[in-house]
């Protein structure tokens, strides 16, 4: 999903997932996929987590995102890129597997797999330092975290800021100070981080960890609007809500449920990834480009069917989840069916986590999302999950028994049924499916006409 | 006009009550939310809001035995919060739906109900009401365009004089919204994306028009518009909280009893109820002023 060419002016793309944009000093290409960000929001209290697999020169990074408070080294953190791993496993749409019971006895399984659906962050951006001038441009705070050179800037005009960031070494695209000119309008600070080449050598690692930050404010929002600028074509960002009470949308734009429970071909396991990239796609144009998509709503501990394991509380509090209490850590025991069915883990005998996890996607042009996101914590806690099922055939004989025969006679109407739902769902050619799906072509209906005259 | 009033077709006085076209406005909005959006609704809640309404208003009538008797009021009540409030369970919406009519019997100053019915129902339930929200989000753009369009053609057609107050409000209000704009500097197409607001439109045209709880000399009704107006504006603007226009109509309605101390007029009825005055159809029925109170009130009598 993504789009790479992008990064060429610097700044776009990955402004889609986080708040802010990545400038970058070089013309060199930079790889995107979806941006990936984390918030963890209770009580005007938010933490945000900026995934970043950033591929090019770590010299070349730098990042800019407006916040709407000046903040402390303190309030900036590294995170750990394994947990955006392990929060996309877990949330990640998914597909079931269930086995068609043998109809001369009874019995029964499913196997979930998890989906890799075709989403994958986005991240990267080059450097640059600053100095200081006198264009309406104030430095706040100015210190190192991890790998990372922050500067906390505020300014008095886009321009100034502008300037300012150019003369500093970044490669700022054209009309990024119509892009910021709201943002200093709404008193905003600018965060601006550039990688620190010795800190960053020192950690041995060969990519930029994500980067954290906390503050207090009523504003419930990520500005995406920056990573607009001179963007050539629509941008992917998931967003991960961890909240307290209920389910996260969007109050300026519409919140929709992705389709979910299909029961779709067999073969599309060999490719869901494929299958779920193609239906994104599909209601993505269906709803004009206009919604904000739900993937998974989820008490955060527990899931059935678990697409990855839940995140454990320790792994909680380090994405920012402040409100739990300090009761040891750990999810549940990973809980298999016996069989060796799917993994699930179940609903805690204690309650529930006071953790909801909301996965919002969405893709986004200039002109169809024309203000920043803007959220709300609702008190649905209603779970919700995008998952598709695939029912595996009996492999006996329509002469086993009585009841297989009616079995198989069943079976093909339902096979006839789960390709056009895909068809529906994705938007393929039908035929093509019921190819693909190793049907007959008399698996299709037959035009209403067919049957008229007689032929 | 009292030449048009003495028509007595009981059916063409009827269809002159504005609420009549209100009901058929906000149900063809319920029923293309269902059906073109989710609206998460389900059917369960929209049957139990609208027998707790119901139920509750015949309950009301009890109380204020003098009244005409209607379920107008309160089945344009019930669409409203069916429109507006989201629940996680069942009995969020009866209890608001009962809360929002019972108000209109227990809150009252000088013979006129304090609140918007609705208006008063969507704050209880937020509020007092576990798994409760409102989807300012939901309408989506191509529905709230054309339920604008729908609503100004009403509006306009029917030449509601107390329509005033939607137009003022109106105003006030989306020229905040495009001053922000301008000293943001941010593109026109953010206005007109912040237009798309279905619950912006319920509001304007159905919730701070009511002319039960609006002030009732028109001077009163431009100030009220004004506070509402300015009161949303800090509330989403400022505070950055959700659901501004609710909380400013609601808090608004405390200084309703001032304007109209200060600019009295004679307070409005509702001229259904059977005869009345066919000529309302076309020319204020709904939102007859003051002056025409007088002849409303002969005719009613």
């Amino acid at each position: 999903m993504l789009a790479i060419a992008a990064l060429i002016l610097g700044a776009p793309h990955d402004a889609r997932a986080f708040c802010g944009f990545y400038v970058g000093k070089a013309d060199e290409p930079l790889v995107n996929h979806a941006s990936q960000v984390v918030i963890a929001h209770h009580d005007d209290k938010t933490v945000i987590s900026l995934m970043n697999d950033y591929q090019g020169e770590p010299s070349d990074f730098a990042l800019v995102v407006p916040v709407p408070v000046v903040l402390q080294k303190g309030q900036v953190h590294i995170g750990d890129r394994e947990l955006f791993q392990k929060i996309d496993a877990y949330s990640s749409p998914r597909l079931v597997e269930y086995y068609d019971p043998d109809p001369c006895r009874i019995m029964d399984y499913e196997m979930p797999m998890a989906a890799a659906g075709g989403m994958a962050l986005n991240r990267e951006a080059a450097p640059s330092p600053a100095e200081a001038k006198a264009l309406g441009v104030t430095v706040e705070a100015e210190y190192t975290v991890g790998e990372y050179d922050i500067v906390i800037l505020s300014a008095k005009e886009s321009s100034g800021l502008q300037t300012w960031l150019q003369q500093s070494g970044y490669k700022i695209p054209l009309g990024a100070d119509r892009a910021l000119e709201p943002y200093i309008r709404s008193d905003m600070k600018f965060f601006v981080a550039k990688v620190n080449l010795t800190e960053h050598n020192r950690t041995g690692l060969t990519y930029l960890r994500p980067l954290q930050f906390a503050f207090e404010s009523p504003k419930f929002m990520l500005p995406i609007r920056l990573g607009m600028i001179n963007s050539q074509g629509p941008q992917d960002l998931v967003v991960y809500m961890l909240t307290q009470n209920g389910r996260v949308e969007t109050t300026n734009y519409r919140t929709v449920k992705l389709p979910t429970g299909m029961d779709i071909p067999e073969y599309v396991r060999t490719d869901f990834g494929g299958f779920y990239k193609a239906m994104f796609d599909e209601q993505v144009k269906r709803n004009d480009m206009r919604a904000v998509f739900t993937e998974y709503v989820w008490n955060m501990g527990w899931c059935d069917p678990c697409a990855g394991p839940p995140l454990s509380r320790d792994e909680l509090r380090s994405l920012g989840v402040f409100w739990l209490d300090d009761q040891p850590g750990g999810a549940t025991p990973m809980y298999r069916r016996p069989g060796g069915g799917p993994m699930i883990y179940p609903q805690p005998m204690t309650g529930a986590t006071p953790v909801t996890l909301t996965r919002l996607h969405v893709r986004y042009s200039a002109d169809t999302f024309p203000e920043d996101l803007i959220f709300q914590e609702t008190q649905d806690q209603e779970n919700f999950q995008a998952r598709y099922v695939m029912h595996r055939p009996w492999d006996g004989s329509p002469s086993a028994c009585e009841g297989a025969k009616n079995y198989f006679d069943d079976l093909n109407k339902r096979k006839a049924h789960e390709a056009e739902t895909l068809a529906d769902l994705t938007g393929w050619n039908l035929q093509d499916v019921i190819k693909k799906a190793g049907l007959s072509p008399e698996s299709q209906p037959k035009p209403w006409w067919q049957d008229i005259w007689g032929s | 006009m009292d030449a048009f009033s003495s028509t007595p077709k009981h059916w063409t006085a009827s269809l002159a009550d504005p609420r009549l076209f209100q009901i058929f406005a906000l149900g063809i909005l319920l029923a293309a939310g269902a059906y073109f959006r989710d609206f998460s609704i389900r059917p369960e809640q929209v049957i139990l809001t609208f027998a707790a309404g119901l139920l509750t208003q015949t309950a009301c009538w009890t109380l204020t035995p003098s009244k005409p008797r209607t379920l107008r009021s309160a089945i344009i009540t019930c669409l409203s919060l069916t429109l507006l409030l989201r629940a996680n369970n069942l009995i969020a919406h009866p209890i608001a739906a009962a809360a929002a009519i019972s108000s209109k019997s227990l809150f009252r100053f000088r013979g006129k109900h304090l609140f918007n019915p609705a208006t008063f129902g969507l704050i209880f339930a937020i509020v007092l009401l576990p798994g409760t929200w409102v989807s300012p989000g939901q309408w989506g753009q191509d529905v709230a365009i054309a339920a604008w369009v729908v609503m100004f053609g009403m509006l306009v057609t029917s030449r509601a004089r107390r329509g005033d107050i939607s137009w003022t409000f109106l105003a006030f209000y989306l020229g905040a919204l495009a001053l922000r704009i301008e000293y943001l500097g941010q593109r026109w197409a953010v206005w007109t994306h912040q237009l798309e607001s279905g619950a912006l439109l319920l509001f304007a045209f159905f919730m701070i028009s009511d002319p039960m709880t609006g002030p009732n000399d028109r001077r009163g009704r431009v100030a009220h518009a004004a506070l509402v107006a300015a009161i949303a504006y800090a509330w989403q603007f400022r505070l950055y909280r959700t659901n501004a226009l609710i909380w400013a109509l609601f808090i608004a309605a405390a200084c309703v009893p001032l304007w109209d101390a200060i600019w009295p007029a004679r307070k409005f009825e509702w001229t259904q109820n059977g005869g009345a005055n066919v000529f309302s159809a076309n020319q204020s029925s709904h939102f007859v002023n003051a002056r025409d109170r007088g002849a409303d009130s002969r005719r009613a009598a």
